[in-house]
């Protein structure tokens, strides 16, 4: 059978080219699209098991009262309404972007300060860089810790000094006041390095040949910052600020470890909010709920961040 | 002048330095105190030193077990989200297949969930499928990352395709192209990925403490946080705990600290 086959098989090849090629075409497209499924089962079984499973399930646990022991209670969009109109939810917003507008500032310009200084070339440059970049690799808690005992407000070492000086000294993360801008000065700290990284790199991009003409023109340094490094680094700003706010909005191992939220509080954050809700007061549908809220609010800022983009980056 | 510049310059980075290294050397210093000389206030120049805060630190904690536990757990979720993103970065880079920008699009929007939101659906979905305090659940959410995949798809797109046409011609499969071809030309973005994929996992604190109850199933973070619950006052076994943390990722830090700024500077870049 299949000796005889080829030649007839040739033949009609050759006579009707037409009604063979979809068929092999056909093939070829169904063996591509099994490699694809080859290629994709890694990442999609574990995508399905644990992102897209349980975010259906917090939609669906959002839309009840449930206290993750007792049978779950519908209550429609009841968690939604309720936390919208609950102070308490404002204020766990207010103090997140409270502490991104703390933060983002002092990492910046700190960061940007460190970029430019270590862009020159001079001796002992690299283990410079990788000094500042300690913190970055160090755990949270570890930085968390650490400044809570340097930030100690009896013995700690910041309140030593200040008190050798003579100047007042603040309960820092024990004080209503100061447990917030505790935290973000924690933060600043451990990020200081990896803004100075990112913005090392967007400056080496900046090709010499620009800088070099402005000084030809007559721009002296500020002149040649302002208008030539600064507009030409945007790309890098931007990428800082964008990942600046979606982390700032997840903010949580910090403020759990360093002040718990506290004190009364008044350094409770929006996930620190969503832990306690679930695991201290058992309310999970409130807690799914506060989530999706999160979710929205985090999906809105990116939106809006690569509109604007086009705005104000530009790139060389 | 020039030279008055240089001396101001250095003088500016040491101090910064200073500000950013000091921390550490404080840690270290408080971890070595007597216990009973901290209430007064530490000082920079410990008297006697010691080692009970260290003696305190293992009888309270399986600390071995911890930092075991952080290096595995990291280095699994490393290479898992290196193959994971890998093929993914294959399918959606190479492959016309039907389909590709919805299932691409698909991917993306469920990868930009953060686990901040995840984390009680998911501690509910470990509970009910009996995998809660275990190490699989430790490692569920960090199997597959979003960053992963689209940085390798970007990578993949940067190979040229004649390569892999000429390897087809040479009658090379999808496997061997992937293993032979592209996968050798993506490796710095796969350095990239490894780099973000360690520290993630090795820093992750939040789904640790909800989805480990076991001292013997903790990682570093999660054990620190605890310890600082038993030691609230006692700074000096907390600072030594912090010790022992600091050093084995300090440790890989030097080893690699290139490849880790490098990889950072990347993402920066695009």
């Amino acid at each position: 059978m299949t000796v005889t086959t080829p030649p007839v098989e040739a033949a009609a090849v050759a006579a009707a080219p037409a009604p063979r090629k979809p068929g092999a075409r056909t093939r070829r497209r169904r063996t591509t699209a099994l490699w694809a499924i080859a290629f994709l089962l890694p990442s999609a079984v574990p995508l399905v098991a644990f992102t897209l499973t349980p975010m259906v399930g917090s939609l669906w646990v959002s839309l009840h009262d449930w206290n993750l022991i007792s049978p779950m209670e519908w209550v429609g969009l009841g968690n939604y309404a309720d936390l919208l109109a609950d102070p308490e939810t404002r204020q766990v917003f207010w103090h997140t972007v409270a502490f991104i507008a703390g933060y983002l500032p002092l990492v910046y310009v700190g960061g940007l300060a460190l970029a430019l200084v270590l862009n020159q070339a001079f001796r002992g440059r690299t283990f410079f860089r990788a000094a500042y970049f300690l913190p970055v690799v160090t755990s949270w808690v570890v930085v968390a810790l650490v400044w809570q005992w340097l930030l100690n407000p009896s013995n700690g070492l910041v309140n030593q000094v200040l008190g050798a000086l003579g100047l007042p000294q603040p309960g820092w993360w024990t004080d209503p006041t100061w447990a917030l801008p505790s935290v973000i000065l924690a933060s600043a700290w451990k990020d200081l390095g990896f803004v100075m990284v990112i913005l090392l790199a967007g400056l080496q991009a900046i090709p010499g040949d620009i800088l070099e003409a402005a000084r030809v023109d007559g721009a002296n340094a500020w002149q040649r910052f302002r208008s030539v490094t600064l507009p030409l680094l945007s790309p890098s700003t931007f990428f800082v600020v964008v990942i600046s706010l979606i982390n700032g909005f997840q903010v949580f191992d910090q403020v759990y470890v360093m002040t718990g939220g506290g004190p009364g509080g008044s350094s409770q954050v929006v996930v620190g909010q969503i832990y306690d809700l679930t695991f201290r007061y058992g309310r999970a549908g409130e807690a799914s709920a506060l989530s999706w809220l999160l979710f929205v609010v985090v999906l809105a800022i990116t939106g809006i961040q690569l509109r604007v983009q086009k705005r104000w980056v530009t790139h060389a | 002048m020039r030279k008055a510049r240089r001396v101001l310059l250095y003088v500016g980075v040491a101090l910064g330095a200073a500000a950013m290294l000091f921390p550490f050397l404080w840690t270290v210093v408080t971890s070595i105190t007597p216990h009973g000389t901290l209430a007064g206030g530490p000082t920079l120049w410990v008297e006697d030193p010691t080692l009970d805060a260290y003696r305190q630190l293992l009888d309270a904690m399986p600390m071995w077990r911890i930092v075991a536990n952080s290096f595995g757990i990291a280095i699994a979720s490393t290479l898992l989200q290196m193959v994971t993103g890998a093929t993914a970065a294959y399918a959606f880079g190479r492959l016309q297949f039907r389909g590709r920008g919805v299932v691409f699009g698909l991917y993306l929007a469920t990868l930009m969930i953060p686990l901040q939101v995840l984390v009680v659906p998911l501690f509910i979905e470990m509970t009910r499928l009996d995998l809660h305090d275990t190490y699989f659940a430790l490692l569920a959410p960090s199997i597959t990352s979003a960053f992963g995949i689209f940085l390798l798809k970007q990578a993949v797109e940067g190979v040229p395709r004649e390569l892999d046409e000429a390897a087809t011609i040479d009658g090379a499969g999808h496997l061997r192209i992937f293993w032979r071809i592209v996968l050798p030309l993506v490796r710095p973005a796969l350095a990239t990925l490894a780099v973000f994929a360690f520290m993630n996992t090795w820093n992750s604190f939040l789904w640790p403490l909800v989805v480990i109850r076991s001292p013997e199933l903790m990682t570093l973070p999660l054990g620190l946080a605890t310890l600082q619950g038993q030691f609230t006052t006692e700074w000096d076994v907390v600072m030594a705990g912090s010790v022992v943390s600091i050093v084995p990722i300090a440790i890989v830090y030097v080893l690699a600290q290139r490849h880790i700024i490098a990889g950072m500077a990347h993402t920066g870049l695009k």
